[in-house]
């Protein structure tokens, strides 16, 4: 307390310092902030202690198993699967949804006419709420069926890239549809951010490449892509982060397994946070252990893709960033 | 995608040629927009492609290369590339918008063949899975009174450190590290939130599943999003408000409690309500701490209770037909709960946002 008080305070006058309501106020502030501080320290600790106590009994390695059997004796389960499965989906929702909240983001702050432009950026905000759990539903009940034609489709031409060979039959619960279904839950957030920081442009930048003749996509690729570089860049990571964390609605439509397969258009993978809620219930003490140590994972990879992002947003501190 | 290019040449361009003039009309991006969807229905319907996905990408593509190879004919590449990057963004716009309308549509559809007084006055007690009849009351009642106690958690904590970081913090180590774990608290997948209350609560000290459980894991999710929005909100009142007040004598907890908040309150509700908005969708943590029940349990300390969102993921994960539909009617419930809630939030912004500039 003392280190910070006596500067502000001094600004403010110096006598408010000592008033006792002013010491219960700011050390109640204070100590919510630090509160905040503790149980971040608290998740991460408590989290190692559980992850620590079942890794530790687990009979073969944690990060290359293919095989999830917490409950057999000796208990045998790795996250190789379920790493792949979460880095694959959530890539995948990355290369269709940035381009597409780039391409939205521009046509709310430069392409739509002002009337509709306002309210659709509303409707967009309104979009980044609704539940994950209905994005589920309606992926596994109206998505997946529409997509087995385009599965088919892939298959047919571009099997031959191994990726997109469909070598069994069945409906599109695959990481491919995850991936899609993915990108259009992670479509708000990215637009969102991105929108706010191509508002920012100046309007200098763009007026000038105008004058200069420039046609409106020059202006777009001169001014505003270069100026929103790294906004587009934080915003697609808090999309990441997003992605890699979903839980529901990858459980719904995923028919999981565990098996690691590079044919994306065959049911089967899995991702850490599907897992998690797929195995609880039936899981026992040490089951739910070996839950929480995948858990950990999944929490250092996400901590690790926000704080570069919000890094990234730090080193240009005109953009807040902050409309999540 | 690009195994299409090869198999669709550019059949349509012949179409336009007759234009003369060195700009396109007008009208040309809406006529090949129609051409190009005619075009992807025709190709649609000659293949016997039975996914309207199929017959929506290649109107896409139709629609970008069209305008490319007509642009590049009468205006030049220079204005070609601007009238493809046009193209593309408002091809951008509709890929999203369909998806998402189908979204909305198919849940109200499909939440009003089922949703009626009965389904939010009565629980799932004694009703079979095959069996059509049940509500949603008790996950209603699971979900308000678990919210509830998480925001009861959440607000105060946020809001104090708001408070903090804006009036006392000012540049500190420790502020700073609040501000960064708070920004890195935000993007914790909820599933984490819940396995922390698992470890904690659940395993170390031994409580079962119950609704204050799963409360926690909400609080846990909810305070970084108060108190980002209200930190915002904070530094929106104007210095001015605060030195008038300080100058008159009055303490500086008073000037925050009496003039800083009051001024700030209509964004501090928004952000608030947002972030309960947001909450109420979390499924992850409730699933593992709550448990879900057929029941009606008030009692939040004690015993599993239901919840909305993990009430439509139960009744998914059953698969009848009378369960489905009462996914799509708790759904609907789900959505407006929380629609609601953002548009009332969003209207006290606007209703409190000219007075603070007085």
């Amino acid at each position: 307390m003392a280190t910070t008080t006596p500067d502000i305070q001094g600004s403010r006058g110096a006598k408010s310092a000592t008033r006792p309501g002013d010491r219960i106020f700011s050390g109640l502030s204070r100590g919510s902030g630090i509160t905040l501080l503790v149980i971040m320290a608290a998740i991460a600790v408590f989290l190692t202690y559980r992850a620590v106590l079942a890794v530790s009994d687990d009979s073969t390695n944690f990060f290359t198993t293919f095989e999830w059997n917490p409950a057999g004796s000796p208990p045998v389960f790795g996250i190789a699967v379920l790493a792949f499965g979460t880095v694959v989906s959530s890539v995948i929702a990355m290369l269709i949804a940035v381009p597409v909240a780039i391409g939205i983001a521009l046509f709310i702050s430069h392409y739509a006419p002002r009337k509709l432009a306002k309210p659709l950026a509303y409707v967009v905000d309104l979009l980044a709420a609704v539940p994950s759990i209905i994005y589920g539903l309606w992926g596994a009940i109206f998505l997946v069926p529409y997509l087995d034609g385009l599965n088919k489709w892939l298959d047919q031409y571009l099997g031959w890239t191994y990726v997109f060979d469909k070598s069994s039959d069945g409906v599109a619960r695959n990481l491919f549809t995850v991936g899609i279904l993915l990108a259009i839950m992670i479509l708000p957030i990215i637009t969102n951010v991105t929108r706010e920081v191509f508002l920012q442009v100046p309007k200098m930048h763009e007026e000038a490449a105008l004058a200069l003749g420039a046609t409106r996509w020059e202006v777009i690729r001169m001014s505003v892509l270069p100026f929103g570089r790294s906004g587009i860049i934080s915003a697609s990571m808090l999309g990441l982060g997003r992605a890699l964390g979903e839980t529901m609605a990858v459980a719904v439509v995923l028919s999981p397994s565990f098996v690691l397969s590079g044919h994306l258009l065959d049911p089967g993978g899995g991702t850490f946070a599907q897992n998690i809620a797929a195995k609880f219930n039936e899981a026992n003490e040490y089951g739910r252990d070996a839950l929480i140590a995948s858990g950990l994972v999944l929490f250092v990879i996400t901590l690790l893709v926000n704080g570069a992002a919000r890094w990234i947003i730090g080193r240009r501190k005109e953009y807040s960033g902050a409309a999540a | 995608m690009s195994h299409a290019i090869q198999e669709r040449p550019v059949s349509a361009a012949p179409r336009r040629g007759s234009l003369s003039h060195a700009r396109l009309p007008r009208w040309s991006p809406a006529a090949i927009a129609v051409g190009s969807i005619a075009g992807g229905i025709g190709t649609g319907l000659a293949a016997g492609w039975h996914s309207k996905v199929q017959w929506g990408l290649t109107a896409a593509l139709l629609f970008v290369l069209v305008t490319f190879a007509v642009t590049t004919k009468v205006e030049g590449s220079r204005q070609a590339k601007d009238r493809v990057a046009t193209s593309l963004v408002w091809v951008c716009f509709v890929l999203a918008v369909v998806p998402l309308l189908s979204l909305a549509w198919v849940t109200i559809s499909k939440g009003l063949d089922v949703l009626d007084g009965y389904f939010l006055t009565h629980s799932m007690n004694g009703v079979l899975d095959a069996e059509a009849g049940g509500g949603v009351y008790h996950a209603l009642l699971g979900t308000i009174e678990q919210v509830g106690i998480a925001t009861l958690i959440a607000a105060p904590i946020g809001l104090l450190t708001a408070v903090y970081l804006v009036e006392y913090g000012n540049g500190s180590r420790l502020a700073k590290a609040v501000t960064f774990f708070v920004d890195v608290m935000t993007g914790i997948p909820s599933i984490v939130a819940g396995l922390f209350v698992l470890a904690t609560w659940n395993l170390i000290l031994g409580f079962g599943p119950s609704g204050f459980a799963g409360a926690m894991a909400l609080a846990i999710l909810m305070m970084p999003v108060v108190v980002r929005s209200t930190e915002e909100m904070l530094k929106l009142v104007p210095n001015e408000l605060r030195e008038a007040s300080l100058a008159l004598g009055i303490p500086k907890w008073r000037t925050i409690l009496k003039v800083v908040l009051p001024t700030a309150i209509g964004g501090i509700t928004t952000g608030v309500m947002l972030a309960v908005a947001r909450i109420t969708g979390e499924t992850a943590p409730v699933l593992l701490l709550v448990f879900g029940t057929k029941l009606i349990n008030p009692n939040p300390f004690e015993g599993a209770q239901s919840s909305l969102p993990l009430y439509v993921y139960e009744q998914y994960a059953v698969g009848t037909d009378a369960a489905v539909a009462r996914a799509w009617a708790a759904a609907l419930v789900l959505i407006a709960f929380v629609m609601i809630l953002n548009l009332v939030a969003r209207g006290i912004a606007r209703w409190k946002a000219p007075k603070t500039g007085r």
